[in-house]
């Protein structure tokens, strides 16, 4: 009884057990109102509206769709549009790289395995920034480690007559710079895939491979039949995490080929975005832009669902 | 004794004659050696880069081994960006915004794991939904927001608006839930200990392997934070450290040492911080989308 009276005195019901569970997630609730809730309807409004910043909140006027409008005719938007997209195309070769490497480790390492893992895990911890930098000057006509490399293939006879004999202007020909980003977003989240996908392997019942072994079934066999099949959920997962990555593309070209680079082959929509809402002042049509993103990315979303659930369904 | 273990060495010997030295397994482990090679050339080149003068980097063939220029590089680099005032700024806005949501997260995942009140699955649920919401959404908003309370060139518009993430509770309520058994809060209420008390007292020390990895989950993700500081940091002196490197790259003139050396004074830390907590790092990392 004394206790219990001690207890209300010091913290009048507030921290009641009964209150207290509200207490503790309100912070989340109270940061999401502010910080996420209302920048998002805000956003909403906002792409209706014409407005130039430097005018002053006063001078925000109704457009009604002219935001959209003006987006999905502008040949910029299609063109940072298909950029991302083939980017995207580009990206999804990841997928079949990381579950195969790790099947491979799985596999064939044990004591090594952790070490191998966060050896192919380092690119995804480090900077967007750092990244595009090293990146930047691998890419180097004159003095960069990718022409190098090339060089010395080059040398090899057979090899040397696939292998181009001036160096290459990665970042400087549009039809180039696009391969040197997806190089980059693949060196990059190679090993995150890797281990997404390990840890689904490492969930499968050894039963399984064990009883298939006993059956007769070889290696490559498990991997079609066992491994493979089971997978599905996580390269569902990845897939999908890799389009709403990819759709929102913005650290690494950005900081590649800043506005694009040459015939703006670097120009994503996300970029394109920025620019449009912080070098253009025009945060209406931004906030159109970013809906319009947002749809589409929906939209892939949707069908990649369809896809996969379709996929499965054929299968039996 | 002996006579287990000659047993033993001999069963090794016998599986590694078996399938030991197969060529497939050969060419496995090539496959993943040059893997690993390919995502560690890139760390090698910045080092190298980094102790190498701007002359020496462009030269052919490109510098393969180190060189003595670091120091100057760094010389150079802060000739031309207050740099440590900058790494300063990361490493605040870092700090910070481990606090506040390794305090906030762990609150709301001891409150999700621990207590029957009404509306919690929905809440929960809600929480989740918010995981939906791109960040580019809001972009152009958000800046308008910090510019409206001032906020811009603040620390603390990029520590405080995101400290109650929904990744970090939902981290914090599937631990929490998975190791702290209920009858120890019970016990501990009938000794007289607060609502706050039991979570500060008993959860706090109980989650501390979880709160390890949120920490370090968000410690990294604010120190390489790039498209929320461009937008809400506009000056020199406010700059985090990737901004004032972003700025260096994309300037007129740009000097490869100096920007090498710096991208090694950011890169460095972290590489040293994930050299002893990998483990921990990946399974945090993986925790929320494969298990979610």
């Amino acid at each position: 009884m004394a206790l219990i009276q001690r207890k209300s005195t010091r913290f009048p019901n507030l921290l009641s057990r009964k209150y207290a569970p509200y207490l503790f997630i309100a912070p989340f609730f109270i940061f999401f109102v502010i910080f996420g809730l209302f920048p998002t309807l805000f956003s909403f409004y906002l792409s209706f509206q014409e407005w130039r910043q430097a005018q002053g909140l006063g001078a925000m006027q109704w457009n009604g769709i002219e935001n959209y409008t003006f987006t999905l005719t502008d040949p910029w938007f299609w063109q940072a549009f298909r950029n991302t997209l083939s980017l995207g195309v580009y990206g999804l070769a990841i997928q079949p790289v990381s579950v195969l490497m790790a099947f491979l480790i799985h596999q064939t390492l044990s004591r090594f395995k952790h070490l191998a893992l966060a050896l192919y895990f380092l690119p995804y911890i480090t900077s967007t920034v750092a990244v595009a930098i090293v990146f930047s000057m691998v890419f180097s006509k004159n003095a960069g480690l990718l022409n190098a490399i090339l060089a010395v293939l080059n040398q090899i006879p057979l090899l040397g007559l696939i292998v181009p004999n001036e160096p290459v202007d990665w970042l400087g020909k549009a039809a180039t710079v696009q391969p040197s980003i997806a190089l980059l977003l693949f060196w990059r989240y190679l090993g995150w895939n890797i281990i997404l996908h390990i840890t689904a392997i490492q969930a499968i019942p050894k039963e399984l491979y064990e009883a298939a072994a006993i059956d007769g079934a070889n290696v490559r066999q498990q991997f079609w039949r066992i491994t493979l099949p089971l997978l599905r959920p996580t390269l569902f997962l990845t897939v999908t995490l890799t389009i709403i990555g990819q759709m929102q593309l913005f650290d690494e070209p950005y900081i590649l080929t800043g506005e694009g680079g040459p015939g703006r082959a670097g120009l994503t929509v996300a970029t394109y975005l920025y620019l449009t809402g912080f070098k253009w002042g025009e945060p209406g049509t931004a906030a159109a832009i970013a809906w319009i993103l947002f749809v589409f990315i929906v939209i892939f979303n949707v069908l990649n669902n369809y896809l996969f659930k379709g996929e499965g369904r054929a299968r039996g | 004794m002996q006579g287990a273990k000659a047993i033993s060495r001999g069963t090794t010997r016998r599986t590694a004659g078996r399938r030991g030295v197969s060529l497939a397994r050969l060419s496995a482990y090539l496959i993943i050696g040059l893997g690993a090679i390919f995502c560690l050339t890139p760390f090698y080149i910045m080092l190298v880069y980094g102790s190498h003068s701007a002359a020496e980097i462009f030269s052919f063939p490109p510098p393969l081994w180190f060189g003595d220029q670091f120091f100057i590089n760094v010389e150079n680099l802060l000739a031309v960006a207050p740099f440590w005032r900058n790494l300063w700024n990361s490493f605040y806005i870092a700090i910070m915004a481990t606090a506040f949501t390794l305090f906030f997260c762990s609150l709301a995942g001891f409150a999700f794991a621990m207590y029957d009140f009404k509306g919690r699955e929905t809440m929960f649920t809600v929480v989740l939904a918010t995981l939906l919401i791109p960040g580019f959404l809001n972009l152009v908003p958000f800046y308008l927001m910090m510019q409206a309370i001032g906020w811009i060139d603040r620390p603390i518009a990029l520590y405080l608006p995101g400290a109650a993430s929904a990744f970090g509770i939902f981290l914090m309520r599937q631990f929490i839930g998975a190791t702290v058994p209920r009858d120890l809060l019970e016990a501990a209420r009938i000794d007289g200990a607060s609502e706050f008390g039991l979570f500060w007292r008993i959860i706090i020390p109980l989650a501390r392997p979880a709160l390890g990895t949120l920490g370090l989950v968000t410690f990294i993700g604010a120190w390489n934070n790039y498209q929320g500081a461009l937008v809400v940091m506009q000056s020199k002196e406010t700059f985090t450290a990737q901004l004032a490197l972003g700025a260096l790259k994309g300037a007129f003139r740009t000097d490869w040492g100096a920007l090498f050396a710096g991208t090694v004074i950011t890169v460095v830390p972290l590489l040293i911080i994930f050299a002893f907590t990998s483990k921990q790092l990946i399974e945090g990392l993986t925790a929320g989308s494969v298990k979610g």
